[in-house]
Formats: structure tokens, C-alpha cells, sequence
């Protein structure tokens, strides 16, 4: 994966130089939504021919969603630790 | 909100085909993905770089500012990990790159399936699209009784765009600065951490 990244990477120092073509950022951005509807739809399509998928969506749908309960039980409550300790004391 | 909707009819456009066979089977068979995604990650850091946010952002950083993303970072880990531990089919580091998501389900979702197949980036779509209609849900709720960073916490990287109108209307438009750059910063780090990860 250091493709992904070195790639990332190159664009964030030519999207820097470039950040006062509004145009050219602006057609950028369009293409990037294209090439992640393409990309989802893709994914989609291996999903949709792979059995072992299909037959037990509905343990990844439940795994999904309990995974997601416990990140943002985890982040809410450290978020609270730190509003607690650095932020509430500013409001008074 | 719209946004959403056309990113997850694309994907229900491709099972669909996928299930139905409508496609010729070398399209399915051979893996262009791949340079979509090399493209996609191209054009992203373009869109990183070029951001007048995140460049006007970076002069607003202070200590304080930057703990809320980390916050963000340390509990989804800490609550992932524990999640991992209780039970047998995801371990802890496929649990880390899905929670490394922060709620950006069509990026993340395509780079994990792209590295570790297409379950894990099933599960990174389904779970990361949660976190953010729980943030959409819950925001009153959390912002109540856990104070203003959590709707910010729970939005993870949407809290910039999506969920930030439901989250400033709870928390003051006091906060929105807050929200935004852990959103921004958030939305950096998705690619990063998951490449690190995987």
C-alpha cells in the first residue's frame, strides 16, 4: 500500500502549489467523486457475485453495527474525559 | 444528506449487476479497480493540498484544538479493540482499520476491500455509514449529558460537512470551528492510518 500513499502524498504537494487554479481544483473534485462512485460500484458488483458475502450479510450487518456502537461509545466518552479536564472550565 | 444517496445507489447499482450477472464476466474477473483507486488517491491528496480549509485551519492549531481529533482517535481504538476482544470473527487489527474509517465510508470502504477483500470493505461500508446515522440520531443526546465535544466525537471525520448543521445547532456555533478541523483533520488521517494499519 505504499503506492496509495506515496500517490496521496504527491498530490497533496502538487494540490498545494496548485490551489489558486479554482478551475482545475474544482474539475478535480468532480473526478474524484466519479472515480469513488466507480470504485463503490465495483465493489458492489464483486459483492453482489460472491456467495459467501450474500449468504451472511446479515452477520456483517450486525458485526458492522456493533463495531460502530463500541467506536463511538469509545470516542464519545474520551472526548468526554478531555471537554471535562481542558474545555469546560473556559466556558464559566 | 443527498451525497449519500447517490454514493450508496452506485454501490447498490453494482450488486444488482453483480448478483443478476448483467455484466460480461471479464469485467468482474479482471481487477481494474485497483488503478481507479491509485487514481482516486491521486486526486485526493490534490484535494487535500489545494484546501483553503485545512491551509487556513493550520494557523487556528493550538494544543487544545488538536486534542479533540486525538480524543476522537484514542476512544474509537480503545472501543474498537474492546470489541475485538469479545468476539471471534474480526481481530484486532481488521477492527482497527474499520474503525480508522471515522465515518468516511466510500473512501475507506474502497481502500480496505482494495488491501484485505471484499468482506472487511463490506463491513468498513456498513459500519462507518452507522457512525454516521448515529451521529445524525444521537447528537442531542450526547451533546446532553457528554458534553459539547461529543456530537464532534461521535461525527468523527463527517463532523466537517455532513453532520456538522445538526452538530453546531446543539453544541453553539461556538464549537463549529472545533468541529470542522477535527473533521478536516480526521478526513486526512482515514487514508493514512488505514494504509499503516493494513
Amino acid at each position: 500500500m505504499i503506492t496509495v500513499l506515496i500517490l496521496m502524498c504527491l498530490g497533496i504537494l502538487i494540490g498545494w502549489f496548485l490551489h489558486k487554479q479554482k478551475k482545475l481544483i474544482k474539475i478535480t473534485s468532480e473526478i474524484t467523486n466519479w472515480a469513488i462512485y466507480l470504485l463503490l460500484f465495483l465493489l458492489g458488483l464483486s459483492v453482489g457475485a460472491n456467495e459467501k458475502i450474500l449468504n451472511n450479510f446479515d452477520k456483517i450487518g450486525y458485526q458492522s453495527i456493533m463495531i460502530t456502537v463500541f467506536a463511538v461509545t469509545g470516542s464519545v466518552l474520551v472526548s468526554w474525559l478531555s471537554y471535562t479536564i481542558f474545555f469546560k472550565k473556559d466556558e464559566r | 444528506m443527498k451525497g449519500s444517496l447517490i454514493i450508496l445507489s452506485f454501490f447498490a447499482f453494482g450488486l444488482l449487476a453483480g448478483i443478476y450477472k448483467l455484466l460480461p464476466e471479464h469485467f468482474s474477473q479482471n481487477d481494474y479497480s485497483i488503478y481507479a483507486l491509485y487514481i482516486l488517491m491521486f486526486l485526493v491528496g490534490i484535494g487535500i493540498g489545494s484546501n483553503k480549509k485545512s491551509l487556513s485551519l493550520i494557523k487556528s492549531v493550538n494544543f487544545k484544538i488538536l486534542l479533540v481529533p486525538l480524543s476522537v482517535i484514542t476512544g474509537t481504538y480503545i472501543g474498537v479493540a474492546v470489541f475485538s476482544l469479545l468476539q471471534d470473527n474480526l481481530n484486532l487489527i481488521d477492527s482497527l482499520a474499520v474503525g480508522s474509517g471515522f465515518g468516511y465510508y466510500s473512501l475507506s470502504s474502497v481502500l480496505i476491500a482494495e488491501i484485505s477483500g471484499d468482506t472487511l470493505g463490506v463491513i468498513a461500508l456498513l459500519s462507518n455509514i452507522t457512525r454516521e446515522i448515529i451521529t445524525l440520531l444521537l447528537t442531542p443526546l450526547f451533546a446532553r449529558y457528554f458534553g459539547k465535544l461529543a456530537p464532534i466525537a461521535s461525527g468523527g471525520a463527517t463532523s466537517m460537512d455532513t453532520t456538522l448543521p445538526i452538530i453546531t445547532k446543539y453544541i453553539g456555533s461556538d464549537y463549529a470551528i472545533i468541529s470542522v478541523f477535527s473533521g478536516v483533520v480526521l478526513t486526512i488521517l482515514v487514508p493514512l492510518l488505514i494504509a499503516i494499519i493494513l
